[in-house]
């Protein structure tokens, strides 16, 4: 199945012996130059690169407190050498967080600070030379940005913050990866990171519509472009297609139905993913939020709702304020964004939904925490309600559950080890090692609950699991959304 | 004034400059730079009461390291707790009258010496034994911890081995304070004791020892989670946002 090994899943988590090098190979596709140009980089490697790299990372530490706190503070302790998903799966000792920072530091070092400009040994600083920065374009395209390692680190440096400045100052001398500069392009010039123009998007709710009135009989909406709407809903492109994604958006639509609650989908923006954080660029990740704004003005809604997306929901809960607020034209009583699972976590409470929890016997659920839901963003009003509200509402939608074991969930969860812009098949070994930890933690639950099945909020966990979860044994459809259990669990119509 | 004497004056002249000078610019520049997104590690405090406790806990207690890696924890908990009461301990010879609470501590920074270089021996072991830490340590790394080490073995020697005349070092240190240079006593351990001090002294505001200061500005730890508009949080009017992002509203 694989031109690689695939890892062996232990009963007990095991930390590996270093073995270096074992990674050096992986890498992403380099992005063309018409797809660079379109983002406002060099095509290809410039000329001078080694000089623009070096004021590009003199610029960077300027503009963001986490980098000059991050590149100084590291103290070598080794506490996170054991918490990278990639570390574990792979056994490359650069895919230790510290040694992935290192990457980045030992030439901030070399350029940017006295011990490093006059002791470059002693300090282990090095100058940027083509090794390097072969090595950057492989090691920081080896980081999902999950932040696992930010949590354990006691000055809670994040390597997600130097990855993202990583990949900016590659992006900056002309070496940007093709995956995620491409579907930037495409959002640009589209709408969403599928390149679904408008027609196609209209053509296939319209056939969810038929689907759902097919299995119900009842005519639920799935209503696009819809001006005078009361919500907006945003939700990732690969919802409108990919399997188990699209079982999630009926979900959404047949809650709105029951509740009586006028929304819409935009064509403008139509993508709730933002790639622009993939790689570190802030214009970049500011255009495409700026998206949601104008489709919101345009449409003249009240509220915005994101649908179910790990790194999107990071964008909009903590930095769609930031980059395309303020939202005072919309309703204050109402936070902005909303997390679709909030608004139907509500409504569950409140008591206007009927769930048959009995639709979904068929399965033995377990919930995977998506690494950015979990450690960079929040839902409901209290600290930790992105950890309650998911489980209560599958709670509420099925009868059987089981939580995965405690240092593998919550804010300790791991990545499904295809977030961060890695989601592309020129990184397949890549994806399959750092599934690694969560495998481990999947077999357990089927081992000793019985669990079946394995919900997600996440677009990126649901495709990745989809690819990787036969490598382990494990059926490809055994992963499902979380609103895909409500939807089955919906009774329509019951409290009209 | 003996030729010690007026080295090891304008050597501690040098370093405290050094040092407070050094640290100065370092934290005039994190806080000078914006942090333009929030990022706080979440769950986190919605609340400015909430992020005071949480640094404490991780200031006093190391908690984010105490989840992380029992082993680092003790030993890195052993070296910090020992060095802050040695420090301690060391305040008395640069107050005249001696305050209460330095008193008090005396006996405990006395044998907190031991745990101080127990833990740092044993974060030391680990970058030998452990072979991921080994991978991660190079040369400052371990010099450092030599540099600590030394400091507290001599500092040790001098209270149980071949006492110091520390009347006369105290004299010497108010002294300098006080810009009216007293003699230092010439014990060879002294000397080195003071020296290895000083070293340390410049070295902090340009190596890792800036963890000290870093951690109080990670914008993962000291950051509100209020990013959004919400109600109770933040008003729909208002933004967290830097000043060169929001010139690009501007030019857009």
């Amino acid at each position: 199945m694989a031109d690689f090994e695939i890892p062996q899943l232990n009963e007990y988590p095991i930390i590996p012996k270093i073995h270096e090098g074992v990674m050096a190979h992986s890498k992403p596709f380099l992005a063309k130059e018409e797809f660079q140009q379109q983002l406002g980089f060099p095509g290809e490697l410039v000329d001078n690169w080694q000089q623009v790299a070096i004021d590009k990372m003199g610029e960077l530490t300027g503009k963001y407190r986490s980098l000059a706190v991050f590149l100084d503070s590291c103290v070598k302790c080794g506490a996170c050498t054991d918490k990278c998903h990639y570390y574990l799966g792979t056994t490359d000792p650069k895919n230790m967080p510290v040694a992935r920072q290192d990457l980045y530091r030992k030439v901030y070092r070399r350029y940017y600070t006295f011990a490093g400009k006059y002791f470059p040994k002693l300090v282990g600083a090095t100058d940027l030379t083509r090794e390097v920065l072969d090595d950057w374009y492989s090691y920081f395209h080896q980081c999902s940005q999950c932040r696992r390692c930010s949590v354990f680190c006691p000055y809670g440096i994040d390597t997600a913050e130097i990855s993202m400045a990583a990949r900016e100052v590659m992006d900056a001398v002309g070496i940007g990866q093709k995956y995620c500069n491409e579907i930037i392009g495409k959002v640009y010039k589209i709408g969403n990171n599928l390149g679904l123009p408008e027609p196609a998007l209209a053509d296939t709710l319209e056939g969810l519509e038929e689907d759902i009135e097919d299995d119900t009989g009842v005519a639920v909406k799935l209503p696009l472009d819809q001006k005078g709407a009361e919500v907006l809903l945003v939700t990732p492109s690969a919802d409108f297609f990919a399997e188990p994604h699209v079982d999630g958006l009926m979900g959404y639509a047949k809650v709105f139905h029951e509740a009586g609650i006028s929304w819409t989908l935009s064509s403008y923006a139509s993508e709730a993913a933002n790639f622009g954080m993939f790689i570190g660029s802030y214009e970049n990740m500011r255009k495409l939020s700026l998206r949601v704004r104008e489709a919101a003005l345009d449409l003249g809604v009240k509220r915005i709702i994101f649908g179910e997306c790990g790194h999107a929901w990071r964008v909009a809960y903590s930095f769609l304020n930031t980059l395309a607020g303020p939202f005072d034209f919309l309703d204050p009583n109402y936070p902005v964004p909303q997390h679709i699972l909030e608004f139907t976590y509500d409504l569950i409470q409140r008591g206007a939904l009927t769930l048959d929890k009995s639709a979904n016997d068929d399965m033995v659920l377990t919930f995977h925490d998506s690494c950015n839901i979990a450690r960079a963003s929040r839902m409901g009003p209290m600290p930790g309600g992105q950890f309650i509200i998911p489980r209560e509402v599958i709670k509420a939608s099925c009868n059987h559950f089981h939580d995965m074991p405690q240092d593998t969930i919550h804010d300790a969860t791991y990545c499904c080890g295809g977030g961060g812009g890695l989601l592309t098949d020129d990184l397949m070994e890549l994806r399959v090692k750092g599934a690694l930890p969560r495998m481990e933690a999947l077999k357990y639950v089927v081992e000793n609950y019985g669990v079946t099945h394995m919900a997600a909020i996440c677009a990126i966990c649901k495709s990745q699991f989809t690819k990787v979860l036969p490598y382990y044994g494990f059926r490809m459809d055994s992963i499902v959304s979380v609103h895909q259990l409500v939807s089955n669990a919906l009774v329509l119509g019951s409290k009209q | 004034m003996p030729f010690w004497t007026i080295a090891y004056a304008l050597l501690f002249y040098v370093a405290t400059a050094l040092l407070l000078g050094g640290l100065a610019l370092r934290i005039r520049k994190y806080a000078k730079t914006p942090a333009p997104l929030k990022i706080p590690t979440t769950p986190a405090p919605v609340t400015q009461h909430g992020v005071v406790l949480r640094m404490f806990r991780e200031v006093v207690f190391f908690e984010s390291l105490f989840r992380s890696n029992k082993w680092i924890w003790i030993f890195g908990y052993l070296f910090h707790f020992g060095l802050f009461l040695v420090l301690a301990r060391h305040l008395r010879y640069f107050t005249h009258p001696v305050w209460f609470w330095v008193d008090l501590v005396q006996p405990f920074g006395k044998y907190a010496a031991f745990f101080m270089v127990i833990g740092l021996l044993g974060l030391w072991a680990r970058r030998f034994l452990v072979d991921r830490v080994r991978y991660i340590s190079v040369l400052s790394d371990h010099l450092m911890l030599a540099l600590l080490v030394a400091i507290g073995m001599t500092g040790m020697s001098m209270d149980y081995l071949s006492h110091t005349d520390i009347v006369s070092l105290k004299a010497f240190f108010l002294g300098l304070m006080y810009f009216d240079w007293q003699p230092l006593p010439e014990d060879p351990l002294l000397l080195v004791h003071l020296a290895l001090v000083a070293t340390l002294m410049i070295i902090f505001p340009i190596s890792k020892l800036l963890h000290a200061p870093g951690v109080f500005f990670s914008p993962t730890r000291n950051q509100i989670d209020n990013p959004r508009a919400e109600p109770g949080l933040r008003p729909h009017d208002s933004r967290h946002i830097a000043p060169w992002a929001a010139e690009l509203d501007k030019t857009a």
